[in-house]
């Protein structure tokens, strides 16, 4: 299989789209969040939507399909929330390597079959790497801005256990997604810099920030220069931003980073801002529309979907893409050394 | 593309220094072994005053802080960590990036895992051996840091122009080929040393530092090169003169040879050029070793100057400002050190303590909200905010608590959540520290708290307010539910609505209809409290609350009718989804007796109990419901008054007969015909009410309705009903109002067309009892009181032409026909459709159980069309008509 570092240097890869946007079609209930094997658990279940890669393996199969048919060359698996620090939630911590590892060798298994259909386009797993619903750098009390919910290595141990399984589950690249404390990032990315030395392997890794609001920083307060700053110290493939915002919001924080770093650069927004019922209602061509900017102007090297989208989304991006060459690629050592 | 081989590092904002950048100024202040006040600071654990050094620091012109901790008496690591933590808390410090200063590893590691920009680790070296340079190198790299390399290696410091070479040749090779560590992100401290001790082999220590910088900068590519500036003038401590002037000079000269950053205590510099000349000559005759006795002759001429050292100060004319401007300037900054005097200051101003929370406090608060909420602020700033917040508050709470005998009642007990499903908390907390702040007991549930819990907790702890809070969207439904809740068990209290994905829109059209008291939108913490206070406060209470409900109302219509044009389905697709009405022939009564009746004279006396008061005081602006109204804190008097005035004229209307009620009303068979429209018989003669359908998107399972959609369609076979009416209690109206403008009495005149009116809706509620009671007879056992009535608990509906139902006036012409309502009782329609005389009521009846009100809302151009097709008219007569219904 051709190596996706060269690919990027030849076209735009097209991510996926929103998981959970596709599952809410199912109307999944309780039950079927617990399916046989969780029917006794003591917590809720619903809303989880990592074990559905347990309890409904074919509609999460099915999801990543459709998103392949609609021309994705990167899936994200369905292990958003995979750490023991988000499961906790739920008491699932003690299955957090079983769900990365179906997860992503249930996107795997999708993945092979499209790309034995057609070589020419090679379709990749990315495995999803989640902030948890913990921050490293910011106080949950108000009260004691010194306290911390969190601390880098309980983030780095559980990212570490992730990051292992994705990778056994057949994950081929590792992405740190919807960054909104850079420290937590930063957790991830050591984590994930200890398993390459511990397996002597390389592993092309994503990083995507997430800019919360119209101040334009990160949750943790950093402006989009300075999240780039703060993870460019390990060799990374992309680094970009999703979710939070929408296509067209996401334009002048993406300008920065193309313009400021020598990584390939990714985005994939929500499909517009939601609307005041909290949903997202860009349409396809819509949003389209809007990543032409970033295509016309060469701020990017891949791009997908967050909240809101679908296959149709992706399909109108990919068709999109088709026709533009990708943001030129320099490389810091190449330039110099 | 940017230069990316620059030394970047960051905080909250970038720091990139390029050979252009100027030079950088490390601040050195928060070091404990260079600082005795900041050690004692640190020592006695006054972290707030620490960081105080801090900000003065970054206020100062420090682009990067340095944060060293090593003093044998106390825990390096904790206090490291502690402080730090603080810092990243502060986000006017936290913008500048971070050195981390420690001879340990261990206080170094601690600090790298709690800073989440890019920082710079000071520092490490050869000293120890090879091995352990590349063990730390590693981890700095993947901490993500840049790097302090000391020139010393395992034989010892390098204190002559070779040796600093050599170690940083040989470190800098290491790095770059063996750790793969960015040479950018290499910074070399080449060892300051004094100069004139009065030492031989001291003589070159200042040249040596600056030739080796010009080598390494030449040499070694992309790095930068550090030092500890003050320490060059070391031997002239006690003479500020002399030694500022040495340190510029020197500053001078190692900027020229390409150091660029550098640990300088900006009150310990003069300005180059204003060195006077004499000075400056002897001290680079000393740094430059350019004369064997220059360090006897600087000696000498040293105790000639008597200078005036120059003191750098942080800004503080803004203490100089009118209170209100000081307090605002301390919450939106954040500044906690002045705000006790100043809330002193204005608590002595003011006539109540609690004032200065509502006024001063709060008026700060709002300037931090509405800068938050256009992205001039960001989080962290805001919760620094309410820290100093809290602190005035802290200070005025025992001041409040004395006034308490007085007018001050405990402020509340306000319940918050963050609803089931959702995890997050960080806007709540927020919100429950301001409040509690305002003296305010809070009862934090925490989050994913399920309704019942809610609910539960809100009787058990008798709470004044409920507060719900949700990040994600799913949370919105939940909301949603919890405000069903709370009517369906009869709470009261109103209910607060936050979060990021919560709106004013969403909680107006969504969440507000379903509670019947008040819910209001908080979209900061900011505004929390002068909601939470409007709320509670007696005085404000029941004027607050009906303006908000009024407010979301109106909100509401807007919302829906601005709604954007996909909203809306075509008039086919909106058919497609009408109400199907299960038709079962239990529901459907034939009436006890058909055709037409007509009222000639009704007893006005029958109709008091039917009298619904409330719209009466609103006629008169005056807003609350019957009776409460009239005891209502604001404007209970003058209701009062009102109310008696109107019951003496009521009398008196009652006893001299001076208005007159007539009703007509039919009952006929009818069936739905092309889903829109209601065919009517009444023996021979076939009419059809044109009803208009819903066209607004809607959720799933939401039918759009018509009004046809009540009536049984033809092709069910099943033959239905309709009714329709026309009441007038406006006979002599305009003769006594007119009797009454004649005496210049203005007031009666009003009240009599305002009792006249009531007298007419009183009527219609009468009738439209006696009619599903007796002569349509559907509802034969009904026994409902007049407040049930108010509330239209009763079966079936009467939309009246004009309304929401059915907005479109045109069908009043339908029902004038259909009943002669003009020949048979001497109601009229002006041009405009407007009915005469004014107290006058027309409307249809529905008797199907699932008849129920509802708003038409907008509609589309294509249905305005196809109803003047079926009316008959012209396209524009239709557009005239319907205007305010059509989507823009």
């Amino acid at each position: 299989m051709e190596k996706i570092e060269d690919i990027l240097k030849k076209r735009i890869l097209v991510l996926d789209g929103a998981m959970g946007t596709m599952l809410q079609r199912y109307k999944f209930k309780e039950a079927d969040f617990r399916g046989e094997r969780f029917k006794d658990w003591p917590t809720d279940l619903q809303g989880n939507n990592d074990l559905l890669s347990l309890t409904q393996p074919q509609a999460i199969a099915d999801v990543h399909r459709a998103y392949l048919e609609a021309g994705a060359d990167i899936l994200e698996t369905n292990t958003f929330s995979g750490t023991t620090i988000a499961m906790a939630d739920y008491g699932m911590e003690e299955l957090v390597y079983e769900l990365n590892y179906e997860s992503a060798r249930i996107a795997k298994q999708v993945a092979e079959e499209f790309t034995k259909k057609d070589p020419s386009k090679p379709r990749f797993v990315a495995g999803s790497i989640g902030p948890t619903n913990k921050t490293a750098s910011m106080s949950p009390d108000v009260n004691d801005p010194g306290f911390r919910a969190v601390s880098f290595d309980e983030l780095r141990k559980a990212y570490k256990q992730q990051v292992e399984a994705l990778l056994d589950g057949g994950a081929d690249i590792l992405l740190v997604e919807t960054i909104f404390d850079t420290l937590n990032a930063k957790a991830a990315l050591f984590a994930i810099e200890e398993v390459k030395d511990e397996r002597n392997i390389e592993v092309p890794v994503m990083v995507s920030g997430t800019i919360t609001d119209a101040s334009g920083r990160t949750l943790s307060g950093q402006t989009a220069e300075a999240f780039l700053i703060s993870i460019s110290h390990i060799p990374i493939l992309s680094v970009g931003f999703n979710c939070a915002l929408g296509a067209k919001q996401l334009v002048p924080h993406l300008e920065v980073i193309s313009a400021k770093s020598g990584f390939a650069t990714s985005a994939h927004p929500n499909a517009g801002l939601p609307n005041a019922f909290g949903e997202y209602d860009e349409t396809p061509e819509q949003m389209a529309a809007q990543i032409k900017e970033y295509v016309e102007k060469g701020l990017v090297n891949i791009v997908g979907g967050c909240c809101g989208t679908t296959p149709e989304h992706i399909r109108a991006i990919a068709d999109l893409v088709k026709e533009y060459t990708p943001r030129k690629l320099e490389t810091t050592y190449e330039k110099t050394i | 593309m940017a230069d990316t081989r620059a030394l970047k590092l960051s905080g909250l904002e970038p720091l990139v220094i390029t050979p252009e950048s100027n030079f950088i100024n490390v601040g050195e202040r928060t070091n404990v072994a260079g600082s005795k006040r900041f050690l004692r600071l640190i020592k006695e654990e006054k972290f707030d005053e620490a960081l105080d050094v801090a900000r003065d620091q970054v206020e100062g012109g420090a682009q990067i802080i340095d944060v060293n901790m090593d003093d044998g008496l106390i825990d390096g690591k904790e206090a490291m960590v502690r402080f730090l933590n603080l810092i990243v808390s502060e986000p006017d410090i936290a913008r500048v990036p971070i050195m981390i200063d420690s001879s340990k590893w261990e206080i170094i590691e601690a600090g790298l895992q709690v800073v989440q920009g890019k920082c710079v680790v000071n520092s490490i070296s050869l000293k120890e051996g090879k091995e352990e340079f590349v063990h730390h190198a590693k981890l700095i790299k993947r901490y993500g840091a840049a790097v302090i390399v000391m020139a010393f290696d395992e034989v010892g410091q390098a204190d002559t122009l070779e040796r600093r070479k050599e170690i940083a040749k040989r470190s800098y090779d290491i790095l770059v080929n063996e750790v793969k560590f960015a040479p950018e992100d290499i910074i070399f401290d080449l060892n300051i040393f004094p100069v004139a001790t009065g030492m031989e082999e001291h003589r070159r220590n200042a040249l040596d530092f600056i030739e080796a910088t010009r080598w390494v900068k030449k040499n070694l590519p992309h790095c930068s090169v550090s030092g500890g500036v003050s320490n060059v003038s070391f031997s002239f401590r006690g003479n500020d003169p002399v030694r500022e002037a040495i340190n510029s000079a020197f500053l001078y000269h190692a900027i020229k040879a390409g150091m660029n950053m550098g640990i300088v205590n900006p009150t310990m510099l003069e300005v180059y050029d204003d060195i006077p000349k004499d000075l400056l000559e002897h001290v680079e005759d000393v740094l430059l070793d350019r004369r064997d006795d220059a360090t006897e002759r600087l000696l000498e001429f040293a105790e000639t100057v008597v200078g005036t050292a120059k003191e750098s100060k942080v800004d503080l004319s803004w203490r100089q400002e009118p209170l209100q401007d000081r307090i605002t300037r301390a919450l939106v900054k954040g500044i906690d050190q002045y705000i006790v005097e100043d809330v002193e200051e204005a608590r002595q101003q003011a006539t109540k303590p609690l004032e200065v929370i509502e006024g001063n406090l709060m008026t700060g608060m709002n300037v931090v909200g509405d800068l938050f909420g256009s992205g001039k602020m960001f989080l962290p700033q805001v919760v620094k905010s309410a820290r100093v917040m809290k602190k005035a508050v802290a200070y005025l709470t025992p001041f409040i608590e004395a006034s308490k005998d007085e007018n001050a009642k405990p402020a509340g007990k306000i319940l918050m959540a963050t609803v089931k499903g959702d995890v997050h908390d960080i806007g709540k907390n927020i919100v429950s520290v301001v409040l509690a702040c305002n003296n305010y007991k809070i009862v934090d549930l925490g989050v994913m708290v399920p309704p019942e819990k809610i609910i539960n907790k809100a009787k058990e702890e008798q709470v004044d307010i409920i507060g719900l809070s949700g990040l994600i969207t799913p949370s919105l439904d939940e909301m949603v539910f919890l405000a069903k809740e709370m009517e369906r068990q009869n709470f009261n209290v109103p209910l607060l609505i936050g979060g990021a994905t919560t709106s004013k829109a969403h909680t107006a059209v969504k969440i507000d209809p379903m509670y019947s008291h008040s819910v209001v939108h908080v979209n900061d913490a900011s505004r929390a409290v002068t909601v939470v206070g409007d709320l509670l406060q007696d005085s404000t209470s029941d004027g607050y609350k009906k303006a908000i409900k009024l407010d979301y109302e109106s909100f509401r219509d807007k919302f829906l009718s601005r709604s954007r044009q996909k909203e809306y389905l075509t008039l086919e697709e909106a058919r497609q989804n009408k109400l199907r009405i299960e038709w079962n022939p239990p529901d459907i009564k034939v009436p006890e007796q058909l055709g037409i009746q007509i009222m000639e004279d009704v007893d006005l006396k029958l109709l008091v109990d039917f009298i619904d008061w409330t719209p009466f005081f609103r006629s008169w602006d005056l807003h609350g419901k019957y009776p409460a109204i009239l005891k209502d804190e604001v404007v209970g008097n003058q209701a009062t008054e009102l109310f008696k005035d109107a019951q003496e004229l009521l009398q008196k209307v009652l006893d001299e007969k001076l208005l007159k009620a007539k009703a007509i009303f039919g009952l006929f068979p009818a069936n739905q015909i092309d889903d829109d429209d209601i065919e009517v018989t009444d023996g021979a003669k076939r009419y059809i009410f044109r009803t208009l359908r819903q066209q607004l998107k809607k959720r799933d399972g939401v039918p759009n309705i018509a009004l046809a959609d009540f009536i049984a369609p033809k092709e069910t076979g099943i033959q239905d009903h309709i009714g329709c009416f026309c009441v007038s209690a406006g006979f002599g109206t305009q003769e006594l109002a007119t009797a009454f403008e004649k005496k210049h009495d203005d007031y009666n005149s009003i009240m009599i067309k305002a009792l006249a009116d009531r007298f007419a809706e009183a009527l219609a509620e009468y009738l439209h009892k006696e009619v599903r009671t007796k002569f349509w007879g559907y509802a034969s056992a009904e026994t409902l009181d007049n407040n049930a009535l108010i509330d239209e608990k009763y079966q079936g509906i009467r939309p009246a032409p004009g309304y929401p139902a059915c907005p479109d006036h045109l069908e009043k012409l339908t029902i004038w026909e259909v009943l002669g309502v003009e020949e048979k009782i001497g109601v009229k329609l002006t041009d405009s459709l407007a009915m005469w005389p004014a107290a006058s009521v027309s409307g249809y009846y529905f008797a199907h159980p699932q008849a129920k009100y509802f708003g038409l809302g907008k509609i589309e151009q294509d249905q305005v069309k196809d109803f003047a097709e079926r009316k008959n008219i012209k396209l524009e007569e239709a557009q005239k008509w319907l205007a305010p219904n059509i989507v823009d």
